[in-house]
């Protein structure tokens, strides 16, 4: 017996003052027994088509002429910024990681951009969200590591400077990445925290400008997770024997 | 008072305590990064992208800290455990 309910959906949540940590994910749509789908999952599908198509949009007529499309110069734009900006933070050869920092930072930045529709709850304010964004990059860093140096360059990591260190290794191996999982979720949550408590007190024009400034933090958040993505994954490399040297 | 009273003084006080100090610190420290990472800009505009993007992972690193008591904050707030404990007293 499947049960659609859609209506909770158009409730503006700014409005109905639904403050509250649990409420993201409290909200039922489609209902099948003990299987449910959420808001945030529901939400989370329609940026993940909206990308989609966007993409598929974009790439359908690729050329190498003259005459490029708006949509491809834009792509290329995007991804050769990125490119960049992952070459200035970890040295060269970051072009293995981009797929990876540019999937990451295209979801979470949709997320957090659509946040200016006042009926869309943003994904990444789940907690659920944004620890399954941080489990990818958590197996993302052994992987990327083992490929690049090693499975022995990789366990040197644990005993860096002296073995003594190796439960702290752990620990930070761990942490560093729940802490970002964390901080993008803090972010989100408090960008929306902060419209509906203003809101209860100036309803018109005051909330807008914190939500200027949750699009602001949204893009910055994006930026930081891809980043972040990419050098905990290339904190592991193959030693570089300078040129000098080898000669 | 009853323990109701007790839990919810407690939680708004502590919330309030919580994110009101636990700021503090990262406020001091972004602000140490930022006017470190200006006055590098400052001296060497060539190297003023890379700067810029090492100071926003940084920041956002600093952020951390104050984010972290945001959420014992909302804990506080919002999902106070022990409600459900004063709840079935």
């Amino acid at each position: 017996m499947i049960t659609f309910d859609f209506s909770k959906l158009w409730d503006i949540p700014v409005i109905n003052r639904q403050i509250g940590l649990e409420s993201f994910d409290a909200i039922r749509l489609i209902s099948w027994n003990d299987f449910y789908i959420n808001v945030t999952i529901f939400n989370s599908w329609l940026v993940i088509a909206l990308i989609t198509l966007i993409s598929w949009l974009a790439t359908r007529n690729l050329s190498t002429q003259k005459q490029v499309s708006k949509w491809q110069t834009a792509l290329e734009a995007l991804v050769l910024w990125l490119q960049q900006e992952a070459n200035e933070t970890s040295g060269s050869r970051t072009n293995q990681y981009l797929g990876m920092a540019m999937g990451l930072f295209c979801f979470i930045l949709v997320c957090n951009l659509l946040t200016f529709i006042p009926w869309f709850r943003p994904p990444t304010a789940s907690i659920s969200t944004t620890m399954a964004l941080a489990a990818i990059v958590f197996l993302a860093i052994p992987y990327f590591s083992i490929k690049n140096a090693g499975i022995k360059g990789y366990l040197k990591k644990f005993i860096d400077p002296i073995p003594l260190m190796l439960p702290m290794n752990v620990f930070s191996e761990f942490f560093s990445v729940f802490a970002m999982g964390l901080r993008l979720f803090g972010n989100m949550l408090s960008g929306v925290m902060f419209a509906s408590i203003l809101s209860a007190f100036v309803p018109f024009v005051a909330p807008l400008t914190m939500q200027t400034l949750g699009l602001l933090t949204g893009s910055i958040q994006a930026y930081i997770f891809a980043l972040l993505a990419v050098v905990y994954s290339s904190s592991v490399k193959e030693e570089i024997v300078p040129e000098i040297i080898k000669t | 008072m009853d323990s109701y009273a007790i839990i919810g003084a407690i939680s708004v006080l502590g919330a309030c305590l919580c994110m009101g100090i636990g700021s503090l610190g990262s406020a001091l420290g972004e602000g140490n990064a930022a006017s470190a990472a200006l006055t590098a800009m400052a001296q060497q505009p060539d190297e003023a992208s890379r700067i810029r993007s090492t100071m926003f992972v940084s920041l956002a690193m600093l952020e951390t800290t104050a984010l972290y008591s945001l959420l014992i904050a909302f804990l506080a707030l919002y999902a106070n455990p022990f409600w459900n404990y004063a709840i079935t007293q």
